[in-house]
């Protein structure tokens, strides 16, 4: 799957996405593996409630399962307006 | 209607062909947001976004703000990228017969893409850039919704 980053936890990781092959049944199982990967994706996914989670584009939980689902998206809550 | 650009646009001319073109509505209240210089030390704002979510979550929001009040139409344009003090980045519009309804469905408008819309903003000074950290009372604003 397609995993995409934004803001400073694209820039903590060092790129904006990969794809990533994975079996990981919900999203904290994604993060589990990639925290295992490096210490850059160990700093960026220290603290997940820092964080918020996308999949294929909607908001989601961290104990969202992943079945069937393309593009995962992790990024810092959001400052628009 | 939703518009996610870059380039700068004039708040006050898409304000008047809004108001136009909703002829009849009676009622249009409007919000623009304008790079604003807090501390003395802002050289600019660099706003990123999630492109395709971006659209489908400000399409979702104008939808949830036009069930849920009288509006003839909304309008909401957001900018992306390099912005320097002073410059516009984004504005809401509603048109409604109703000065209420316009109103609250503004201020909705407001409060949902400020938390709800994938725009993260990074400020830029003469000592480096920092990302803006989100506020909780952005969050506890949706709660009165």
């Amino acid at each position: 799957m397609q995993v995409l980053y934004f803001a400073w936890v694209r820039e903590r990781i060092g790129v904006p996405r990969e794809e990533v092959e994975t079996s990981a049944v919900t999203v904290n199982d994604l993060v589990v593996e990639l925290r295992a990967r490096e210490e850059r994706y160990d700093a960026a996914f220290a603290d997940t409630s820092a964080l918020r989670v996308a999949l294929d584009q909607e908001l989601a939980e961290f104990d969202a399962p992943l079945s069937g689902v393309r593009e995962v998206a992790f990024f810092p809550p959001m400052t628009g307006g | 209607m939703i518009r996610v650009q870059s380039e700068a646009f004039d708040a006050g001319a898409e304000l008047n062909a809004f108001s136009t073109q909703a002829a009849g509505a009676g009622a249009v209240v409007s919000f623009t947001g304008v790079v604003r210089d807090v501390t003395g030390g802002l050289s600019g704002m660099e706003i990123e976004h999630y492109e395709g979510m971006t659209e489908k979550a400000l399409g979702a929001i104008r939808a949830d703000a036009m069930q849920r009040w009288e509006l003839a139409d909304s309008l909401v344009i957001h900018r992306f990228g390099r912005l320097e003090v002073g410059e516009v980045i984004m504005m809401v519009a509603t048109a409604s017969k109703h000065r209420k309804d316009a109103f609250e469905a503004a201020e909705f408008l407001m409060d949902y893409l400020k938390s709800r819309a994938p725009f993260w903003k990074k400020e830029i000074t003469a000592d480096g850039a920092d990302w803006v950290a989100s506020k909780d009372e952005d969050e506890d604003a949706l709660s009165r919704w």
